[in-house]
């Protein structure tokens, strides 16, 4: 994992001074609430419906065992046990008192941990694939560029007021796990014909109340060219991002109004001005940042899970973990494992800080010290040996951590909704528990495979409901909860923007509906492997819709 | 009939508060009500007074009906994630 340098030492504890002599003017009258605000803001803070929300930036998902532990010491000290995993690979708790932010900011720098870009018009914290690094699929690992994306970005001075927030995604597989093309930019590592290592950059995707898969601004940069081109498109969407209306200032709709090509010409205009300047990246820098990310010290291992676990054939249910919860790992007799935050009928993304630690524990003993957390809002161990699998399950069903429903109808993918948001019009958390209660038999999510579901409760679409197979938006209507069903979405290489399919539902027929189009699904698809969103692509959403409306 | 009360965030906890008969009270049933313009610019000028006072981070009217709140997001913040009726004000009393 990247480790602080001095400077980066220096720099977050003089945040912290910084922020905890801001909240004692605050205290003191000195400052209005007008003035404090986008002060607190830019170190996490908002305040929500009933307290105040510190959101902790977790790097492109990465943690040791060492920082959840913190985190967990955090929930128990200054919140009320638990924290939130978001749809950004953050955590949010949802009780600090503000006077006692600054002493959590200190205690999370003592682990290397801040709030930094978790909120305001700046770039914010970069995410990426939840698999960096030990993705089999990996042509390179997307943390190393993460990070240096990082550095750059920290409170650049020309970019901490722009139009609107920007995120930046990166991923390195030849699978899109990171979601790059609803992303402000989305960098993909690949391999050129020439045998040339770079990226393609996507600019101009996002969700919210225009969702827009981003378009492709350059098929191939260099990697040396990656902070003075990232700059470039920056530099265009700070001087020409609208400022005048808060719904038109992300840059898709800078790239919508100006044309792809336009806006790459004036991209690469920039780019011209900038390139072969400071911001060239050369191959040592990329080097010493990668030492940071080295690959462990693996043993040579023969890969059991082809030829079936030994312990397996013993266990239905741990075989049945083992199918939806782990992933192939690029070290043959190594696994990588997920975590499902999803239990039936849980909150999705809330973690208690006993599971947290306990995650911490199971980190130290079987994944080197490392844990991811991922944009569905679960976590993942990333080095597991096949070998220490079944007692790693045993462990984790011990603290109620087993749930195995990784990508499937129990995975849902839920923001906080009005349970907690200032700014949601309708519940979401409930929802989910309802739809997760629907589809509590496990055999069941086997048989209808793999299915998102993705809830947002309200138009900023945190649930990034744009993108789930099956996408829930609430809507207020005269006072009462109404949600909206999408089918059809999908974050992976064919991202794709679900359709709305008629008219919302009340609260309390909304997971009645989400099982009419299940059903509907199971009825029609051509073959038990057809999945959920080939058979909406394939089927159109008439069937669909005549399922749900026709008898209404 | 459609009374009104003030409510606001706790500068300190951030906290949901209801401006009382003596300060600031966090049940909205002893939140001192308005139900006639008189009274609700005198409840605006004291919320006002406790914005400038640093008491509070914001101060709004909200609408209460038949002893609660009009508004689904005011009865949440009243009473507390519905999801976790163990956290909120309604872990210490019924809202």
């Amino acid at each position: 994992m990247y480790r602080y340098d001095e400077f980066d030492h220096k720099f977050v504890a003089e945040r912290v001074s910084q922020f905890r002599d801001q909240v004692q003017r605050r205290l003191n009258g000195e400052l209005t609430e007008d003035e404090f605000k986008p002060l607190r803001l830019m170190n996490g803070l908002y305040l929500q419906l009933h307290a105040y929300m510190l959101r902790v930036a977790i790097p492109y998902g990465t943690l040791s065992s060492r920082q959840m532990r913190k985190l967990a010491h955090i929930a128990r000290v200054y919140d009320k046990g638990y924290g939130h995993f978001t749809t950004r690979q953050n955590i949010q708790f949802n009780w600090p008192k503000l006077v006692d932010t600054p002493d959590i900011l200190q205690e999370l720098a003592e682990v290397e941990m801040h709030a930094l870009q978790t909120s305001g018009n700046c770039i914010r914290n970069v995410t990426a694939d939840q698999y960096a690094g030990v993705a089999h699929d990996e042509i390179d690992d997307p943390r190393i560029y993460a990070e240096i994306i990082r550095q750059w970005s920290t409170l650049h001075p020309e970019f901490s007021f722009l139009p609107r927030k920007f995120k930046i995604a990166v991923t390195g597989a030849e699978t899109d796990r990171a979601a790059v093309k609803v992303h402000d930019i989305g960098i993909t590592i690949l391999i050129n014909e020439a045998g040339d290592p770079g990226f393609r950059i996507d600019v101009g995707g996002g969700l919210g109340r225009t969702p827009i898969v981003g378009k492709t601004v350059r098929d191939f940069l260099p990697k040396q060219d990656l902070l003075t081109y990232l700059e470039a498109i920056l530099r265009v969407y700070n001087m020409l991002g609208r400022r005048d209306n808060i719904y038109k200032a992300r840059i898709k709709i800078l790239v919508q109004s100006e044309g792809i090509e336009r806006f790459r010409e004036l991209v690469e205009m920039e780019f011209a001005l900038l390139h072969g300047g400071s911001l060239d990246l050369p191959k040592s820098e990329i080097a010493r940042i990668r030492a940071y990310f080295s690959p462990r010290a693996y043993e040579k291992l023969p890969d059991q899970l082809e030829e079936g676990m030994e312990a397996s054939r013993a266990d239905s249910e741990f075989d049945a973990w083992l199918a939806t919860n782990t992933v192939p790992h690029k070290v043959s007799g190594y696994a990588i494992v997920n975590i499902s935050l999803k239990p039936v009928g849980g909150i999705p993304g809330d973690a208690s800080a006993e599971e947290m630690e306990a995650v911490a524990d199971l980190a130290d003993r079987y994944s080197y010290g490392e844990i991811r957390v991922t944009h569905e809002q679960n976590l993942t161990l990333p080095d597991v040996r096949q070998k220490d699998l079944y007692d790693l399950w045993l462990s984790l069903n011990i603290s109620g951590l087993a749930t195995a429903n990784i990508g499937h109808a129990g995975d849902i993918i839920a923001c906080p909704g009005l349970d907690y948001c200032a700014l949601a019009n309708t519940r979401s958390i409930p929802v989910a528990q309802n739809i997760s209660r629907r589809f509590a038999d496990m055999r069941r999510q086997l048989e209808i495979g793999p299915l998102s579901i993705n809830i947002s409760g309200c138009i900023n679409a945190c649930g990034h409901h744009h993108i789930g197979n099956i996408g829930i938006l609430g809507v207020e209507k005269n006072g009462e909860e109404f949600y909206q069903i999408t089918l059809g979405g999908r974050a992976d290489d064919n991202a794709a923007i679900g359709r709305i399919v008629g008219p919302g539902f009340a609260f309390e027929e909304v997971t009645d509906a989400v099982e009419t189009v299940v059903n509907t699904y199971l009825s029609r698809r051509s073959h038990e492997n057809e999945s959920f969103v080939e058979a909406y692509e394939r089927l159109g959403e008439e069937p669909f819709k005549e399922a749900l409306y026709a008898a209404r | 009939m459609t009374s009104k009360v003030v409510t606001a965030n706790r500068l300190t906890d951030g906290l949901v508060v209801y401006l009382g008969y003596a300060g600031w009270t966090e049940d909205i049933h002893l939140a001192r009500r308005a139900s006639d313009d008189a009274s609700r610019e005198e409840l605006l000028a004291l919320a006002g007074k406790a914005v400038s006072d640093n008491e509070v981070a914001d101060a709004w009217l909200i609408d209460i009906e038949a002893e609660r709140a009009v508004r689904r997001r005011e009865r949440i913040r009243a009473a507390g994630p519905t999801v976790r009726p163990d956290l909120g004000h309604q872990a210490t009393r019924s809202a």
